[in-house]
């Protein structure tokens, strides 16, 4: 094993920056469109800011349908736009066009359902006192949400992680293609096995720092003020998951 | 100051049908009024607020707001006037990832005034309602009569010529409830504000409104000085809400 860690360690370091850049980037992109595909959902519900039965409809139908399409199928399908975005099908940049569009949606429901956590007094009180529709989007429904969208983003973010590996499959690297190449192909299951340990540690070590993110953000109940003591609170809720 | 005329509102809810929530209501409300509205649940009060804050279009009749029709308003219009209409709610409904100084400056950020200004306004109104020391406490770290003072304070920050309160007290306790109301009272008494409280708590309007109007089944059944109605009560609805009252 020890061998194969060092033998392998270049190629393993260069999987994990590929699998970082096509998360973080795609990410991205999937909040740069999926934001206002939630807020659009949520705002033309019924009852909402901007109701718009039909439109809600019909894009909550669009939304289904874009989810419903297996990563695969979709990274298939989306090769001629691909090929007009980045130039090629294959590689990192290719497939963060995938990931993307494959994660949009799902961002948008994720976006939709922080929000409705917002108690609709709020929102109804923020119109009283005269707000425009586009002040209580900005003014109160991302900034009461920020704490919600925040674990969103984390569980989109290891989503998208596992995406990746499947798009590995299709020539994007990463380390899910180190796995399949040298793991599966090459039958060198260290390898593999290498991979899915780095993997369970980027994905944990996400899921801790955005966890914390949001506690550390979200003024719902905190008795207390300070950083330090929110930390020390923090690491404790972290200790306690743990030792679960 | 408000004049209510014939205002009527029905909802079509589908397969029920028509529901009518107020049916041809008259209220007068003058300018420095502490007005009460009570009624039991279903009565229509809600839906009365609603239309009063704007929220709900009467489906007929006016409601004057310094003589203008606020109905009919639309767009910036309408925008406008709901900031001379300070609304306070039963759950207080501040920002929750907001400061207390950052929730009472709220309405004035929505209105572009200069920043010297909301700082100065909202240490001014804080200082009204006796909360200047946890200007930069959460709501969270507020108990509810504090956090109804902030959301008073939230609703006055456009010096807005009407108070609406809808069950301000309903979520506290009784001595907390006397400190609110106190609080109301001095507002109106320092700041020349109509306030509108609506309520279900007799003795919410025993204790500081001057005139009151009682609604039942979407009507108002009796309106007029709080002494003359709960000394002679002309309706079956006032007796039981005075009776109620005693039993408590």
């Amino acid at each position: 094993m020890q061998e194969t860690i060092i033998k392998f360690a270049p190629l393993l370091l260069e999987g994990c920056m590929d699998t970082l850049y096509m998360t973080v980037l795609s990410t991205f992109f999937a909040y740069l469109f999926g934001l206002p595909m939630g807020i659009a959902l949520f705002i033309t519900k019924q009852g909402g800011i901007a109701e718009n039965k039909p439109f809600n409809a019909i894009f909550g139908w669009v939304i289904n349908i874009l989810r419903s399409i297996p990563f695969i199928i979709l990274m298939i399908a989306l090769f001629p736009v691909t090929r007009l975005i980045v130039g090629t099908i294959i590689g990192k940049n290719a497939a963060v066009v995938a990931l993307s569009v494959a994660a949009a949606p799902f961002v948008a429901r994720m976006a939709e359902q922080s929000l409705e956590e917002i108690d609709s007094g709020v929102i109804e009180a923020a119109r009283c006192m005269g707000a425009t529709n586009f002040q209580i989007i900005v003014k109160v429904l991302l900034v009461e949400s920020i704490p919600s969208i925040i674990r969103g983003l984390s569980i989109t973010t290891i989503t998208l992680i596992g995406y990746g590996a499947m798009a590995g499959a299709l020539g994007a690297g990463g380390l899910g293609d180190i796995g399949i190449r040298y793991g599966y192909n090459r039958f060198q299951p260290n390898v593999m096995y290498l991979t899915v340990v780095l993997l369970i540690v980027i994905v944990c070590l996400i899921q801790w720092g955005f966890g914390l993110l949001a506690r550390k953000v979200d003024k719902r109940n905190t008795k207390v003020k300070s950083f330090g003591v929110n930390f020390i609170g923090g690491a404790k809720g972290v200790a306690r998951i743990y030792k679960k | 100051m408000i004049q209510i005329e014939k205002l009527t509102k029905v909802f079509n809810s589908g397969e029920a049908g028509e529901v009518v929530a107020l049916k041809d209501i008259d209220l007068h409300i003058n300018r420095g009024d502490i007005f009460g509205i009570i009624g039991m649940s279903g009565a229509g009060k809600s839906t009365l607020l609603r239309c009063l804050s704007m929220l709900e279009t009467p489906t007929s009749g006016t409601v004057l707001l310094d003589g203008e029709d606020t109905a009919t308003l639309k767009g910036r219009k309408l925008i406008e006037a709901r900031r001379n209409m300070g609304v306070v709610f039963q759950g207080y409904n501040l920002l929750m990832q907001k400061t207390v100084a950052q929730n009472v400056a709220f309405p004035l950020s929505l209105s572009k005034t200069p920043k010297a200004e909301i700082a100065a306004r909202t240490e001014e109104l804080l200082q009204l309602v006796g909360l200047a020391d946890k200007k930069d406490n959460y709501p969270s770290q507020l108990s509810g009569g504090q956090k109804q003072r902030v959301a008073i304070a939230r609703a006055l920050a456009t010096n807005p010529l009407v108070l609406l309160c809808d069950e301000p007290t309903s979520a506290l306790d009784s001595l907390t409830t006397k400190a609110v109301l106190q609080l109301l009272q001095d507002i109106n008494h320092k700041l020349n504000v109509t306030i509108i409280i609506i309520t279900h708590e007799m003795s919410v309007v025993k204790s500081i409104c001057n005139r009151v109007a009682v609604i039942d089944e979407s009507r108002i059944v009796e309106c007029g000085q709080t002494e003359t109605v709960f000394e002679n009560p002309a309706s079956d609805i006032t007796k039981l809400l005075l009776g109620y009252e005693v039993n408590e």
